[in-house]
């Protein structure tokens, strides 16, 4: 067991027990280039009797009919968001039917999760894959609590591992705002509607038993479908999925915050400089602050020219749902429908696209979505004089972020630009080097901050451009120089010993290779 | 060395660091640090410990930086000055200036705060802020009295009130107030500044009001939300037509010098030097437009 | 050597500001919290000893909930605080 320097120049594991042999970043295309071939996983074909109800007398039983045993793995979706009941409720149960060492697979963990460090803390949880992770389950990992590293990968990563069996799903937990009697489920319909089930659908067709979780299990048939009846091998009816008000927000507005605004600004006046915004272009944009105002600017710069885009893509928030409303795009690719306007949208119109999270950024499928992007506005929270993005650890070191579609974008886009404040809570916002590297540096081709717009060197072509419009380019180092003259240097808390066995997390790159390790903070 | 042109002024109030520490951020040509009406009376100490650090240590790049004192009818007047100058602002702004014997008072104080200091006698200088009947009555007077004195500024709100008139959207009722001032003004050769403009939600209608002031003579606009900014400079910008004939004028005051000529001619007409010097400002005022704008 | 005559605060809680409450004391105590003590701990430590120090002010409590404010904030909150402290009348009434 040793450490490793990958291409990012982060220390890697070369193995790590529990995990096996790992393989190290090698740059963003690299498995591409090198034509891997990665066989596909499926669960064996298994034939249930005719007319045979699915629907269970009870969670329990319906977990016991599954064969749920320790070790296994379980997976859910986070489209419930800060809203889930569900994944709180299995493992209540798990524990009840007194079984350990669980792997817990799920899209990802919010605010509604924080349980998980306590059933990691009983025994019932040893293994967690995920996006991202807060709070308490953050704070627990990053203090070494889970017994073995815990795996971070991005929307994409967490497909192909998924289908290439690295995370092989015993029991998939699929909550279903609606579902009918024969297991037809969607997303988009229902008291405790989340529109798009995006990060359901690998699991529906990957693991190995499947149970819907419904609080509206429909008399007729569901004619809107997301996941169909014969991905689906069991039914439990419950109270409630979760609560609504958490799991779809109000729309999401454009930040009146000044600062937001002009960072948006700038990041607009790039995009322009770039001559991608023209007719047929295809964009993403985040879910709120500087990222999501951006949106504003290129929507009224493409009504003012006339620009109808092909399509938007991503976690999608009623400001898209209502830009395709208005024609500026041909369709939405919807991985994740962040309110109620969203779902509403879904339903209503056809060329707003449901699609699972391997169709929107599996790196070694057919043709993914991001990689016919052509612009991604994303945020983050530091970034370093390499132009590598950090969007998992606060600046102490603790986790509390996801990795979600950040890398795949990234990656993907003609034009990837990621937005961020130059300091926050009187830290400056860029470093020598972040402390967990989900982004690399090579895919990211500008920063744009409040005092400045950072260009990737690599991208001497946009610098051109972005200095032929007279936008304020500045070099990274300057920047981080002239943000440190007015915040002072921070006092880092010293770096953990990059050692193997204090890894507590990896940070696994959308190709599989391990992008960057989080060592244990005490 | 601050900037030459100073279209807008953004308004921070004393008591806010994150508003403070931003100040730099939205393009504006200068700042106010208000120590005046953003403050409330409980909080004056804290508002003039909070100014005078950040004009110590804030890098505020080629802004014109003034400071808003409290009223020399109020206890804060004379401590605000003591503790503000030595900072070194561009200007101090002295709201209800009445007459010049309000600046002259506020002149004494500040003589005697830069002796004390050992600065350059005059180096701060002073913004009058007219907003009593009395104030733009005195205009002429006030802008004349002294060398601190480089700008006049209207205050819209104040003024109606003591007219006792409502402040309207059109501003008919500032009409002739704002035109005492940028006579004023341009008359002693200093710049003139209009009042805020208070709906932050109507972009539109600051527009049309910078215009019509700029049209007047004002030289600056008070800004209240960094997103003023933008709509405020816009109003300066002039229109393509007069920038290209402006371009056409200049070209022929050049063309006239090389070749020794003393009459400027443009399509066949005379143009005599006011209407060059015109037609340089046009140039210069094109020239400070960022890129978004129309 | 001086005394604060009052505990006394200066400075909200919003974001970019902080809170400073002194208090006088046999001794000089700092509790220092918020997202500002994570990351400025030592030079906070640094800066409230030199301005008790320049005070005269042999031993004062201070506490800081720090909301992310730059050091010129933090300076100008905890000397104002030190003002108020050290006034005759109740600290929140200026005089006349």
């Amino acid at each position: 067991m040793k450490m490793l320097v990958n291409a990012a120049g982060r220390p890697v594991p070369s193995e790590l027990p529990g995990i096996g042999p790992l393989l190290p970043y090698r740059g963003p295309w690299a498995r591409l280039e090198a034509g891997d071939m990665v066989p596909r996983i499926l669960p064996p074909l298994r034939g249930e009797s005719p007319r045979r109800s699915k629907v269970a007398p009870s969670l329990r039983a319906a977990m016991e009919r599954a064969g749920l045993a320790d070790g296994m793995t379980l997976s859910f979706h986070h489209h419930l968001r800060n809203g889930d009941a569900v994944l709180p409720l299995v493992l209540a149960e798990c524990e009840r039917m007194g079984l350990k060492n669980l792997c817990l697979a799920p899209s990802s963990l919010t605010d509604a999760h924080e349980c998980v460090a306590d059933y990691v803390r009983r025994g019932v949880v040893s293994r967690i894959h995920t996006s991202g992770v807060r709070g308490k389950v953050g704070k627990a990992i990053s203090r070494g609590e889970v017994p073995v590293p815990v795996m971070i990968r991005s929307h994409g990563g967490r497909a192909r591992a998924i289908e290439e069996g690295s995370i092989a799903i015993d029991v998939a937990f699929l909550a279903a705002p609606a579902c009918d009697e024969r297991g037809n489920l969607t997303g988009a319909l229902g008291p405790s509607a989340c529109g798009s089930l995006g990060y359901a659908q690998t699991d529906a067709r990957h693991a190995r038993h499947v149970i819907a979780v419904t609080d509206n299990l429909m008399p007729s048939s569901l004619t809107h479908i997301s996941i169909p009846q014969y991905l689906v091998n069991q039914i439990v009816v419950v109270d409630n999925l979760g609560d609504p008000g958490k799991i779809a927000s109000g729309s999401a507005r454009i930040t009146r915050n000044p600062v937001d605004l002009k960072i948006a600004r700038d990041a607009y006046r790039l995009l322009r400089a770039s001559e991608l915004l023209a007719p047929g272009v295809s964009f993403q944009v985040g879910a709120g602050g500087a990222s999501l105002a951006v949106a504003a600017y290129v929507r009224d710069y493409m009504r003012e020219k006339g620009i109808r885009g092909s399509w938007g893509c991503g976690g999608i928030t009623g400001y898209m749902a209502s830009m395709l409303e208005e024609g500026l795009f041909d369709a939405l690719y919807d991985v994740q429908s962040f309110d109620a306007a969203v779902q509403d949208s879904l339903v209503r119109f056809r060329n707003h696209i449901e699609i699972d999270q391997s169709w929107y950024a599996n790196p070694l499928n057919r043709g993914c979505v991001v990689h016919d992007l052509d612009v991604v506005v994303l945020a983050a929270l530091d970034v370093d004089t390499s132009f590598n993005v950090n969007v998992l650890t606060g600046h102490d070191g603790v986790l509390r972020g996801a990795s979600g579609g950040h890398c795949d974008t990234a990656a993907g886009a003609k034009l990837s630009v990621v937005v961020l404040p130059s300091f926050r809570g009187g830290v400056c916002s860029i470093k020598d080097a972040v402390r967990a590297v989900v982004t690399p540096g090579e895919t990211v081709d500008a920063i744009v901050t409040e005092r400045g717009i950072c260009i990737n060197p690599l991208r001497t072509d946009l610098r051109e451009a972005a200095r032929k419009a007279k936008l304020p380019v500045k070099e990274i180092a300057d920047l981080k120089a002239e943000v440190e003259a007015l915040t002072g240097k921070a006092e880092e808390a010293p770096l953990p010993d990059p050692k193997p066995e204090n890894v507590v997390a990896l940070i696994e790159y959308r190709d599989g290779t391990i992008l960057d390790s989080l060592f244990r903070i005490s | 060395m601050s900037k030459a042109v100073v279209r807008s002024m953004l308004y921070i109030p004393g008591n806010n660091p994150g508003m403070i520490q931003q100040a730099s951020v939205f393009g504006a040509d200068s700042i106010l640090l208000d120590l005046e009406d953003a403050v409330v009376l409980s909080e004056k100490d804290a508002a003039r410990h909070l100014v005078c650090g950040f004009l110590r240590t804030l890098d505020f790049g080629d802004m014109l930086v003034t400071v808003r004192v409290n009223g020399a009818d109020t206890p804060f007047f004379a401590e605000d000055l003591r503790r503000v100058v030595p900072c070194r602002p561009d200007a101090i702004r002295l709201p209800k200036c009445s007459s010049p014997e309000d600046v002259r008072a506020a002149e004494t104080l500040l003589a005697e705060i830069e002796e004390q200091n050992g600065m350059e006698p005059g180096t701060v200088k002073i913004h009058a802020m007219l907003e009593t009947a009395r104030g733009i009555a005195e205009a002429g007077t006030v802008a004349t009295c002294s060398p601190r004195v480089t700008a006049l500024t209207l205050g819209g709100q104040d003024l109606t009130a003591d007219m006792g008139v409502e402040k309207t959207r059109e501003g008919d009722e500032l009409f002739v107030a704002r035109s005492l001032v940028a006579l004023a003004a341009r008359a002693a050769g200093i710049d003139a500044f209009d009042t805020i403009w208070a709906d932050v939600n109507d972009n539109e209608g600051l527009l049309e009001e910078t215009r019509r002031v700029v049209g007047l003579g004002f030289t600056g606009k008070a800004a209240i939300h960094p997103g003023q900014i933008s709509w405020i400079h816009r109003a300066f910008v002039p229109d393509a037509k007069k920038v290209a004939a402006a371009e056409r004028i200049v070209e022929a005051a050049a063309a006239a010098e090389r070749e020794g000529r003393g009459v400027v001619s443009v399509d066949g007409r005379m143009v005599d030097a006011p209407v060059v010097r015109r037609a340089r400002h046009t140039l210069d005022m094109a020239r400070l437009v960022e890129l978004e704008v129309e | 050597m001086a005394m604060l005559r009052r505990p006394a605060q200066a400075g909200t809680l919003e974001s970019s500001d902080c809170l400073v409450s002194v208090a006088p004391s046999e001794t000089r105590e700092l509790d220092h919290r918020g997202a500002g003590a994570t990351f400025f701990a030592g030079r906070t430590r640094g800066l409230v000893n030199d301005v008790l120090d320049s005070l005269g002010i042999s031993g004062a409590t201070v506490t800081i909930q720090d909301q992310g404010a730059l050091e010129v904030t933090l300076r100008a909150r905890l000397d104002t605080a030190l003002e108020r402290a050290s006034r005759e009348e109740d600290a929140a009434c200026p005089r006349q």
